[in-house]
């Protein structure tokens, strides 16, 4: 799992650095539990200022339709355990309601 | 997906390169640079989704260097225009073809169309209730004329079979994870073979800018932008509804709710794809809130559009919809492009002026009061209100 993962953030730095999307790393996540687990699993696929941008829009039932979307429909590698730690974060620090 | 051909040039960042303190305004209003661009508006960095600023949507030919970028997945090669090829395929193909770009501009008749690329979730951001996904104001379309070649040439030269049901587009770009789907979509033959489809090479004169799909691109004039595949690779024609998850799973809409062309061959019971734009229009002379100085003569403006029949009449009310007035219409640049409408507003006495337009299409459709409430968010098209203050 380890070197899954070791993967995947080399993977995600290829990425950033060679398609040039400068700016990415500015985007600073709300620091509370299940920040880091949120930022690397969401970052293999896209820039968390996705996250910032839907806050306002979203709640606990959003978010998680979201994540499942995400694991379900495009293959984000997200065990469920996972899943759940990140809907925590979600729902307590990017939600309408907060 | 093609790899070979594609060389993966590391596009660099330009966006230092012009002054830091530029950069650092431009930052500041929420804009940011990606290479070849003027500042856009910053709706995600990765994959990249970036709107045109009220400033750049002024002109009847929307900049390139302005024009939105829009993406699904993060995966965006440069395409080396030299060794790019177009595949075209499908068991209702009879000749197959591997075309390069100097095929193209050598084999085909060259013709340009005047047309409106918008989002199919343009102003999603505006929705109430709020609805998730990239949160859109009103510039995430543009007026361009399209050069290039007709679809239905190629498909001739290639042999189209009678068969054909669905014509489907893949292109260069594609997710970084191998279960996310490819972005491909498909229309239905009946349109693939319209004369106004093309596979554009240029944009305004100018070959394609890499964030609008060079080196190639479709352009389905009056369809919302979810069809114009970008850095197309491959065509494939099938006896057979096209099953890509980006027609078969997503930009769907409920049945009947919207009007639009019928995709027949995509249509459940339940869900069809979103296929052609509504009729709208905005106002590009003036924001909400905006101050008027008292006396001074001053003229509202803006643009209409809708997916191809044109545009009948713009209505204008000053008095928040009460009493309407008709605008005077701008020049004719094609039914698929939009239209500019002007009407002078009174500024000789203080106060709020309720702004309301509303236009009205060749085929009768007029813009709504209501938003027709949809999940996705898409087909926002409803009258724009804005006070102005005279002071």
């Amino acid at each position: 799992m380890k070197r899954v993962r070791v993967a995947l953030c080399a993977g995600w730095l290829a990425v950033v650095a060679g398609t040039g999307r400068a700016g990415e790393e500015t985007v600073v996540l709300r620091d509370a539990p299940g920040r880091d687990l949120t930022l690397a699993r969401c970052v293999i696929c896209h820039s968390v200022d996705y996250i910032e941008a839907n806050a306002p829009v979203m709640d606990r039932a959003l978010w998680q339709k979201t994540i499942r979307k995400m694991v379900d429909r495009y293959g984000a590698p997200v065990t469920d355990e996972d899943a759940a730690t990140i809907l925590d974060y979600l729902t307590a620090q990017y939600s309408a309601a907060r | 997906m093609l790899a070979r051909m594609i060389s993966r040039r590391v596009v660099t960042a330009g966006l230092l390169a012009g002054s830091t303190a530029t950069f650092a305004r431009a930052r500041d209003e929420g804009l940011v640079a990606l290479p070849g661009k003027q500042p856009l508006i910053k709706r995600a960095f990765r994959p990249p989704n970036y709107e045109t600023p009220l400033a750049g949507l002024r002109t009847p030919y929307t900049s390139n260097d302005v024009f939105f970028v829009r993406y699904h997945l993060a995966n965006i090669p440069e395409v080396d225009a030299r060794d790019w090829r177009l595949q075209v395929g499908g068991a209702s193909i009879a000749r197959p073809l591997s075309l390069s770009l100097a095929d193209l501009k050598r084999d085909y008749e060259q013709v340009t169309v005047n047309a409106i690329n918008q989002c199919s979730g343009n102003r999603r951001g505006l929705f109430t209730p709020r609805v998730p996904g990239v949160q859109w104001g009103y510039g995430a379309m543009g007026n361009a004329r399209w050069g290039g070649v007709r679809l239905r040439d190629i498909l001739r030269k290639a042999g189209l079979a009678a068969d054909a049901v669905e014509v489907s587009f893949d292109g260069a770009d594609t997710a970084l994870m191998p279960k996310t789907p490819d972005f491909a979509k498909s229309l239905p033959v009946g349109r693939a073979i319209d004369e106004n489809v093309l596979v554009a090479l240029e944009m305004n004169g100018e070959p394609l800018p890499h964030w609008n799909g060079a080196p190639a691109r479709l352009v389905v004039p009056g369809w919302t932008a979810t069809y114009w595949v970008k850095h197309l690779t491959e065509i494939r024609v099938e006896p057979r509804p096209f099953e890509g998850f980006w027609m078969a799973s997503s930009y769907r809409l409920p049945t009947g709710l919207f009007p639009g062309a019928p995709f027949a061959s995509q249509t459940t019971k339940e869900t069809t794809p979103i296929t052609e734009i509504l009729v709208n229009s905005f106002v590009t002379s003036h924001v909400d809130g905006e101050r008027l100085r008292r006396g001074r003569p001053v003229e509202l403006r803006g643009w209409s559009w809708d997916g191809g029949s044109g545009i009948a009449r713009v209505e204008v009310s000053l008095d928040g919809g009460r009493a309407w007035r008709d605008a005077a219409l701008g020049e004719d640049m094609g039914r698929f492009s939009w239209r500019q409408f002007r009407v002078p507003l009174d500024t000789s006495r203080a106060g709020p002026i309720d702004v309301a337009v509303r236009a009205q299409a060749r085929s009768g459709a007029v813009q709504p009061e209501k938003l027709v409430v949809n999940a996705p968010g898409y087909h926002h098209n409803i009258i724009q209100k804005l006070t102005l203050e005279v002071a």
